[in-house]
Formats: structure tokens, C-alpha cells, sequence
């Protein structure tokens, strides 16, 4: 079973007269459960081809196809709908609201699903505990380091239990304890809860842990090797 | 359910002194109007009381070629044997007083002061002359049957340096059209606290001022008070007859009633441009507030947050500075009108227009029904005005909000 299937997929940015081309025809399709890096240089197109996948932007043709809808065809309501459904996000930048604590930022996209509120509370502490995470819940994202905000960034793209979680370049802004920290964390839930990961960035050690690494350059794909779990 | 309250509430504290300022702004703003509203509220009202009190009453009856202006003793101009008249419209179930009056111009002089007055001639006994009476601040009011007796009001009193007590000389336009003079002693000084009114007028008793001025068994009008001033046209009508006029209030006084209803529209206007430009200041906080927040809203809008989400986000902002503000405001608003519709705002004498007068002290009258609409128009204002920048938040794309942030 496939989660994303993208066929012919470019994506044009105009600024001004300039033309960017960032993506140059790319077709992929990712499987269930896996646990895949983009990598490539600067503006090789791999945030571009995240941010497709993603429901965050729009392709200038070609087709994608999330969780077996097709993306184009949607409009904005139903992009958000499909987004905090089926898709959960990492940034590299902790992209955490300032204003909410540890427990609030995980349990804001259970409160945009509309879950109740023992509901919540249960899901949350589970993520809390699974990021361990749980003594700082009620901390804001400023009392937090680096590597446990992106923790909690971590727990709240899971929140909702969606099929997809993108991460982009999410060891950037940490060192290496912190940076490994979030990789295990973030393999140990692919293989307990089968949620499929996709991954750009140009970190060795997020590499290390992927069961397939797909290499980009110049908006195109230039390899895809498939290795073994890991 | 999302507390977009919570979540506004903090992200307000964020800046606290750009929150606590702008919430300032609409304070401001709604005291400012508040006490306006009083303000004119209190001058209308005033005007207005004091204007039909003093001048014009509610109805007046007069011979159909009288004219108020030239105020000739004439006979033609005059309604004879007012008395009896008046008696009948004064037994009316609507009517509180009816008496004649009669006026002639005159000029006083003591010492070496000369000065123009109007010589009014008044039934002493009638209710209707009640704000002269109870104005008595030295000396006592008129008797119908004094001869030498004269009223006159605090100003004139001062400008001609004379006493309870203390003689002037009176010249009077007669109904012949010459002129006849004769000393007075006055009796008493009044104030009705319009200074521009108290200082052209003179007392005497009608039979008295009817044989000064020649004008014998006439008046010049009836003047008539209503016990409710909106049965002015019912009673004008159940005393119409040949021969004279009626007129109400509402004719009497067309430019202080066309004033009155202009002075809604013009407190309209006024409210709007000091709303409109805290609005300004509301929207150019959230304004800066979505432009700092962009990257957070690409968050929120990547985790599948939908544009009226968002837009109620800023929307409840919006409100919590709108609540604070206008909460803040409106009880400064109400305190400034409070105190000052006890001691009054003194203006002095502003001058007298036949059609409009003014006591020397306004006191503000703050209605809960003007409040009320301030309040309910400085809240509708703010938060509509933030729909632009909620707006924009809300179409901000994701991938765009989250690139502005890098």
C-alpha cells in the first residue's frame, strides 16, 4: 500500500521575470512504514518535494495523490482537512506556538480534529511518555532546549495518529546527543506504529537511519536505494 | 471546542505595553465620546428647558399680526382682554399655566448709565413665572398692585450699580408711538442662571406695564404651559379661533428644535471619526501581530487549521482589546460625566439669540440608552475593522507563512 504517489510532478516558482524550477518531473511513490530520507545540495528540490507531499503547496503539473485522494483537485478547506488528518509535521526550526505549553502545542491538533477532552489528555500524556517528555508538559516552548522542543514537535506531529509525517531537515538546529536523541525516538515509533516518515535533509546521521534514501539534484531525481531495516 | 479566548488572551500578553496601549486608544476614544454625549445631551436639554421655561413657553397665543421683534404696544398688534382668556385655556386638563404677558422696549438709566431693556408685564401670581420668583436673590418678587415697583436681573443690576431698594428711571415706547418716563424703585434682583437672558429683561406687574405704556386692557400674548410639551399640537388646535395665531413650541423655536435633531446627526459623525481612527490603532497592532506571527500561523495552518479558525483567532483579539478598552472607557466616560453633571461646566454668558438661550453652567446628562449605543458602535467598529487583518492572516498560504519565517 502506498501513502503519497506523485507522477510527473514539477513545481515552478516565479519571482518576478525569474523562473526557478525546483522540481523537474519527479515521480515517487512512498510505501507504508517507510522510513525514507530525501537528501540532495541546497535547491536540489527536496523542501519543495516535502512541502508537495505535504498538502503545503501545490504542484505546477503532475499529479499527487495522498492517502488515495488527489491533491490538485482539492481546495484549501479540504488541503487543511486532508493535512490534519492524514499528515503530521516536523520543522527544522522547533516550530512550536510560543504561547502554549509542552502539553498544549501536542494537544492542539487533537482540538482541530475535535476530540474530546479525556480523549485528549490520554493522548497526550501517551505521547508525552513516548517522547519522554512528561515532567516538562507545562513548560512554554522558551523554558525548553532545542532537542526537547523538537521532541514535543515530534509528539505533536503523531498526535492524531496520521499515516505520513514529514520532517524537514529536523536535526538542523540541534547537536548530535539532541539530534540522535530525536532519530531513535522517531525510528522507535516507525516500527511500533508503522507510521511512514519521510525525511529531507543532508544530515549524515538522520541518513543513517533510513530504509531508503532517495537522492535529488537539480529537481530531479538521481538515485533510490533501498536498503535494508535498520 | 478551541479557547480562542486562552489563546488570544496570551498572545495579547505577549507585547503587553503594544496591548495595554492600544487598549488605551479605545478607552480614550470611548471616554472622550462618552463625555460628549453628555455633554451635548446636557446643552440640548438645557437649551431647550431653558429656552421654553424662560422665552417662549409651549404654546403662545397672539394677535394674527403680532410681531415678536418689533415689540410694539400698538393695539392692533394686541389681544384685548387677555385676562379672561387665559383663564379658560388654563382650566384646560393639558394646560399647567396660561397668563398674559405683554412687552415693550424701554431703555433704564441710574446715574450716568443708560442701557436698553425689554419691560415685560407679568400676572406676579402665576406658576408660569415661577423660574423669575424662585430666582429672587435679593429683595422680594412683584405684587400685582404695586405702582412703583420693578424686577430686574442680576447683570443689570451690577452694570448700573444698584441695591434692593435703590431708584432707576425707565423710558417706555408707548402704544401711541411716543414716549413716557418714570422713576421706579427695585424691588427685587433675580438670576435664573442665564446671564445673556437676565440682562435685557425688566419686571413690572401687568396692570402697571399695561398704563406705563398706554397699551391699557391689552397683552401681548398668552403664554401658555403644557404639563406634557408633546400635547403642544392637541391643545394649539383646541384653541384655535379668528383673529389671533397660535403657535407652538416646535414653531417657536424651529431653529433650536431643526439644532436639536442635527446635533444626533453631528455626534454621529464625530463618533465615527474618533472610532475610526482607534480602530486604526487596533488594526495596526494585529497588523503587526499577524506580520510577527506569520511563521506561526504557516504552524497552525500546516497542522490543519482553517482560515475562519484562524480568522476567529484574531477576531477574539479583537475583542479582548475592544472588551478591555471600551470596559476601561466607558467607566472613565461614565465617572467624567457623573462628576461633572453635578458641578457643571461653567461657560458664562454666551450671548442670547431670541432662538436659542443658554445657561451659563452646562451640566452633562449621560443617558444609559446613549451609552448603551456608544458602547454597542465602539465594540461593532473595533472588531470589524479587525476582519482585514484576521483576513489576511487567514489567507496567508502555508508554505508561504512557513518560508517567511526562516
Amino acid at each position: 500500500m502506498e501513502v503519497a504517489k506523485l507522477t510527473d510532478v514539477t513545481r515552478i516558482y516565479k519571482i518576478g521575470e525569474v523562473e526557478t524550477h525546483a522540481l523537474n518531473g519527479v515521480s515517487i511513490t512512498i510505501g507504508n512504514g517507510e522510513f525514507t530520507s530525501l537528501v540532495g545540495p541546497s535547491g536540489s528540490g527536496k523542501t519543495t518535494l516535502l512541502q508537495l507531499i505535504g498538502c503545503l503547496d501545490q504542484p505546477t503539473s503532475g499529479k499527487v495523490v495522498i492517502d488515495g485522494r488527489e491533491t490538485t483537485r482539492l481546495n484549501r478547506s479540504q488541503r487543511a482537512d486532508l493535512r490534519k488528518g492524514t499528515i503530521g509535521f516536523v520543522f527544522q526550526f522547533f516550530a512550536l506556538i510560543p504561547t502554549l505549553t509542552a502539553y498544549e502545542n501536542v494537544e492542539m491538533p487533537l482540538l482541530l480534529n475535535g476530540r474530546n477532552s479525556a480523549e485528549r489528555k490520554k493522548r497526550v500524556m501517551e505521547l508525552l511518555e513516548a517522547v519522554d517528555m512528561v515532567n516538562r508538559a507545562h513548560h512554554r516552548p522558551d523554558q525548553l532546549s532545542g532537542g526537547q522542543q523538537q521532541r514535543i514537535a515530534v509528539a505533536r506531529a503523531l498526535a492524531t495518529d496520521p499515516k505520513l509525517i514529514l520532517a524537514d531537515e529536523p536535526t538542523a538546529n540541534l547537536d548530535t546527543e539532541n539530534g540522535e536523541q530525536v532519530m531513535e525516538i522517531m525510528k522507535r515509533l516507525n516500527k511500533e506504529t508503522g507510521t511512514t516518515f519521510v525525511f529531507a535533509t543532508h544530515d549524515p546521521r538522520v541518513i543513517k537511519y533510513a530504509t531508503r534514501v532517495v537522492t535529488l539534484h537539480d529537481g530531479l531525481i538521481e538515485k533510490d536505494n533501498h536498503s535494508p531495516a535498520k | 471546542m478551541i479557547n480562542y479566548f486562552k489563546l488570544a488572551y496570551r498572545n495579547l500578553g505577549r507585547h503587553r505595553r503594544r496591548s495595554l496601549l492600544s487598549g488605551l486608544a479605545l478607552a480614550m476614544g470611548t471616554a472622550l465620546l462618552m463625555f460628549i454625549a453628555a455633554f451635548f445631551q446636557g446643552e440640548m436639554r438645557s437649551s431647550m428647558e431653558t429656552t421654553l421655561r424662560l422665552n417662549t413657553g409651549h404654546i403662545q397665543v397672539q394677535d394674527a399680526d403680532y410681531d415678536p421683534d418689533k415689540l410694539s404696544v400698538a393695539w392692533e398688534y394686541l389681544i384685548e382682554n387677555p385676562e379672561q382668556a387665559a383663564a379658560q385655556i388654563e382650566a384646560l386638563d393639558q394646560v399647567q399655566a396660561a397668563t398674559p404677558r405683554l412687552f415693550a422696549s424701554g431703555i433704564i438709566s441710574a446715574a450716568d448709565e443708560s442701557i436698553g431693556v425689554q419691560i415685560m408685564g407679568i400676572v406676579p401670581d402665576s406658576s408660569a413665572n415661577a423660574p423669575y420668583r424662585d430666582g429672587i436673590i435679593a429683595g422680594e418678587f412683584l405684587t400685582a398692585d404695586d405702582r412703583e415697583g420693578i424686577v430686574i436681573g442680576l447683570p443689570l443690576a451690577e452694570s448700573l450699580g444698584l441695591k434692593v431698594g435703590g431708584q432707576l428711571n425707565l423710558l417706555v415706547n408707548t402704544s401711541e408711538g411716543s414716549v413716557d418716563e418714570q422713576k421706579f424703585v427695585v424691588r427685587g434682583i433675580f438670576s435664573t442662571g442665564t446671564t445673556a437672558y437676565d440682562k435685557g429683561i425688566v419686571f413690572l406687574p401687568l396692570a402697571k406695564a399695561q398704563a406705563f405704556s398706554g397699551a391699557q386692557n391689552h397683552a401681548s400674548m398668552i403664554f401658555i404651559l403644557l404639563k406634557d410639551r408633546e400635547q403642544a399640537d392637541a391643545v394649539a388646535a383646541a384653541i384655535q379661533g379668528s383673529g389671533y395665531q397660535v403657535k407652538t413650541w416646535t414653531e417657536l423655536n424651529e431653529l433650536l428644535v431643526l439644532v436639536n435633531d442635527f446635533s444626533n446627526a453631528y455626534l454621529s459623525i464625530i463618533n465615527l471619526i474618533i472610532l475610526g481612527v482607534t480602530a486604526t490603532v487596533v488594526v495596526n497592532t494585529l497588523l503587526m501581530s499577524v506580520f510577527e506571527r506569520t511563521r506561526e500561523i504557516g504552524i497552525l495552518t500546516a497542522i490543519g487549521m482553517k482560515g475562519r479558525q484562524v480568522i476567529s483567532l484574531f477576531l477574539a483579539e479583537a475583542s479582548l482589546l475592544a472588551l478591555g478598552g471600551i470596559t476601561a472607557g466607558s467607566l472613565i466616560g461614565w465617572a467624567l460625566s457623573a462628576y461633572y453633571s453635578k458641578v457643571g461646566i461653567y461657560f458664562g454668558d454666551l450671548g442670547m439669540s431670541s432662538d436659542m438661550i443658554l445657561q451659563d453652567r452646562i451640566y452633562p446628562i449621560l443617558t444609559l440608552d446613549s451609552a448603551v449605543n456608544l458602547i454597542i458602535t465602539a465594540f461593532l467598529i473595533t472588531v470589524l475593522a479587525s476582519l482585514y487583518p484576521a483576513r489576511l492572516a487567514s489567507r496567508m498560504e502555508p508554505v508561504e507563512a512557513l518560508h517567511g519565517a526562516k
